[in-house]
């Protein structure tokens, strides 16, 4: 069997807090092949976002292992980390995230910059990114003068800019409306037909729904882990 | 790469232009004030070194004091007790390169209309050489002008100005105590002396002439002082030694009497007065660095409110693949730039205020490459040692903490 892309092991956090250590994560094990499409799901506080964070390099966990594409994770250094997250992983917050004084085309050209591409391979690539996303119209746009779902669509540009393998998003949706919602799903679906694998949280079955499998979080643990039922006629 | 990270820099820097434009105006007038302060200190030492200059080298005078016993002035009067004998005998002596005698006074001076206050120097030819004098037009007095005492004279630019204007004052007719004088040498320019008279304001005649038709020296052969030039700034010491003790034998001073002379060491008052421009000018440049030094604390004041404010954006950043030194690098270029442009303009607006004070006032202004070299390279000393701190804070920060922020 190959090495799947993402392999967790007894993953935990705990985070110091005032009235001690608080275990958010309480030891996980969980893989995730190449090209599959997962939705962690769970109730508010169930530790999902603390998952996705280790997932996505941006913050290390206090047990257990983490393997990506058969790395540990643990024992690389802090520059190997930085471009584990510039190319390996592609990230989109709930929140969007982007930088506001700077245009679409500057936004989604960042990871870019950080990977040491030419000014002209960068123009270029973040333009075929934008327009991907369907707002190739707004390149030299400053993220205040656009919606929120087109603002989510340019932070999967930028995310998708370094052809990364994975794609994490941590409630991609949960601040946009259920028509913008199924829009920006459409493009996860669309990508992960591409081979991208995609690790989506969502509190909502129908954006679930979307996904091959979906994993249930509840206290800091997996309390369920079940490919989707194939009825709803809104999937990929 | 560096092309990408300086836009950014600019447009971190534009964000923000009253904040940044207050940042740069305190490296502006912290550079501003290193360069004026600079050009003027080393104008006083430049305008000093010329007035040495035109002194003459490794000279004393000697002055003459009153005899006195126990502090009972003895000897008619307090005359002088210097003879132009004693010039002689100092002449004589190992070292000594050239002596004059002098007597000077200011003297009401006629030509036609015209007449003019001017200091009066009679003296010997030795002392255009230890003074360095020369002449521009026409030539000096010799010994055989002294011994005669003819009435001619060397007129000094200002006197020979405001007596004659344009005319050529060569050959013309000057009358100081109603004696007429033929003017034969006109005395090349010198400026200010150290006390800052004007040493262009001069006659010099013959001092036996001096003696008989202007001063009327009740003390014939006596003289007020005298000019002794070292052959060297080596023999100087041995020298002052050496006419010390001919001096009090010449004049039969025992031993516990106090001399009845001054020797005046002009090198040594010269030096002081260099220093004093010096001491001034390292003065006025150390407080003028703090000017640059507070521009600098201004500088990393406001990166670490930058730093704060955008602890997300830093986040964001390290989220999509920035590694800490990519961030350290991008504050460190802010803090640069603002500190050099900063320091350009405060060039600019340094050497301006130099050539204003230079116009308005006549003070000699200096401005060497070296200190406007120096002031840059401070400034961008500055901009790295006052924008690390804030730049290594903002490469420390935490992904996740930065991503949560606010
Ligand atoms: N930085 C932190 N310090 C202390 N406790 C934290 C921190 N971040 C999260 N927690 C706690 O850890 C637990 C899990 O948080 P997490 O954000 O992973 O939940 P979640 O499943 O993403 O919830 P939601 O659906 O509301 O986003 C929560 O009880 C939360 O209070
Ligand atoms: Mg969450």
């Amino acid at each position: 069997m190959t090495e799947p892309a993402i392999r967790v092991v007894g993953l935990g956090k705990s985070y110091a807090t005032a009235a001690g250590d608080f275990p958010a994560l309480k030891g996980v094990d969980l893989a995730i092949a190449a090209g599959e499409f997962v939705a962690i799901m769970g109730p508010s506080g169930s530790g999902k976002s603390t998952f996705m964070n280790l997932l996505g390099c941006l913050d290390t966990a206090s047990c257990g292992d983490y393997f990506l594409t058969g790395r540990n994770v643990a024992r690389l250094t802090g520059d190997e980390l930085a471009a584990v997250r510039n190319q390996t992983i592609g990230f989109v917050f709930q929140g969007f995230n982007l930088l506001p004084r700077m245009s679409l085309e500057d936004n989604v050209a960042l990871p870019l910059v950080y990977a040491g591409a030419e000014r002209a391979a960068r123009r270029a690539a973040a333009r075929q990114q934008l327009a991907r996303v369907g707002l190739a119209d707004y390149a030299a746009s400053l993220p205040s003068r656009i919606s929120g779902g087109q603002q989510q669509r340019v932070a999967i540009a930028r995310a998708l800019v370094n052809s990364p393998r994975l794609l994490l998003a941590d409630e991609p949706t949960g601040n946009l409306d259920s028509h913008t919602s199924e829009e920006i799903m459409r493009i996860f679906c669309d990508l992960n037909r591409e081979g991208i694998t995609v690790v989506l949280v969502t509190h909502e079955n129908d954006i679930a729904a979307f996904a091959q499998r979906q994993v249930r979080f509840r206290d800091g643990l997996i309390v369920s882990d079940a490919p989707t039922p194939r009825t709803a006629d809104a999937a990929c | 790469m560096l092309s990408a990270m300086l836009g950014e820099a600019w447009h971190a820097m534009g964000a923000n232009r009253m904040r940044t434009a207050l940042t740069m105006l305190g490296m502006v007038i912290g550079v501003g004030s290193v360069v004026l302060m600079m050009a003027i200190g080393q104008g006083a030492q430049y305008a000093v070194a010329q007035t040495i200059s035109t002194m003459g080298s490794n000279l004393y005078i000697v002055i003459s004091g009153s005899t006195s016993t126990g502090g009972v002035r003895s000897g008619g009067g307090g005359g002088p007790t210097l003879t132009v004998a004693d010039a002689e005998a100092i002449a004589t002596l190992d070292g000594v390169l050239n002596v004059a005698p002098v007597h000077q006074g200011t003297q009401q001076i006629v030509h036609g209309p015209n007449n003019w206050s001017s200091t009066v120097v009679g003296t010997t030819p030795p002392y255009l050489e230890a003074r360095a004098w020369t002449i521009t037009d026409g030539y000096p007095f010799g010994e055989s002008d002294v011994r005669s005492a003819t009435r001619v004279a060397l007129i000094g630019q200002t006197a020979a100005t405001n007596l004659f204007g344009a005319e050529d004052p060569l050959g013309q007719t000057i009358r100081i105590r109603q004696s007429p004088f033929l003017v034969i040498g006109v005395l090349g320019k010198k400026g200010q002396n150290l006390d800052g008279r004007d040493q262009d304001d001069t006659v010099i005649i013959p001092l036996t002439t001096a003696q008989r038709k202007v001063f009327g020296n009740p003390f014939p052969g006596a003289v007020r002082l005298i000019m002794v030039q070292a052959n060297s700034p080596e023999s100087m010491p041995a020298v002052e030694t050496s006419v010390t003790a001919l001096l009090r034998q010449r004049h039969r001073l025992r031993d516990g009497q106090d001399n009845d002379f001054f020797l005046r060491n002009l090198a040594a008052a010269a030096d002081s007065a260099a220093e004093t421009t010096r001491v001034m000018s390292v003065l006025l440049g150390a407080i003028a660095s703090v000017s640059l030094l507070v521009g600098g604390i201004g500088i990393m004041n406001i990166m670490l409110v930058s730093v704060t404010e955008r602890t997300r954006e830093i986040g964001i950043r390290l989220a999509i693949g920035a590694r800490r030194k990519d961030i350290l690098s991008q504050f460190l270029l802010e803090a640069l730039m603002i500190s050099v442009a900063g320091c350009l303009i405060g060039l600019v607006l340094g050497l301006g205020g130099a050539l204003l004070v230079n116009s308005l006032t006549n003070m000699a202004i200096v401005v060497s490459g070296a200190a406007v070299l120096v002031a840059f390279g401070v400034a961008a000393g500055i901009g790295i040692f006052f924008g690390y701190y804030p730049a290594h804070r903002a490469a420390a920060l935490d992904p996740i903490e930065a991503l949560r922020h606010q």
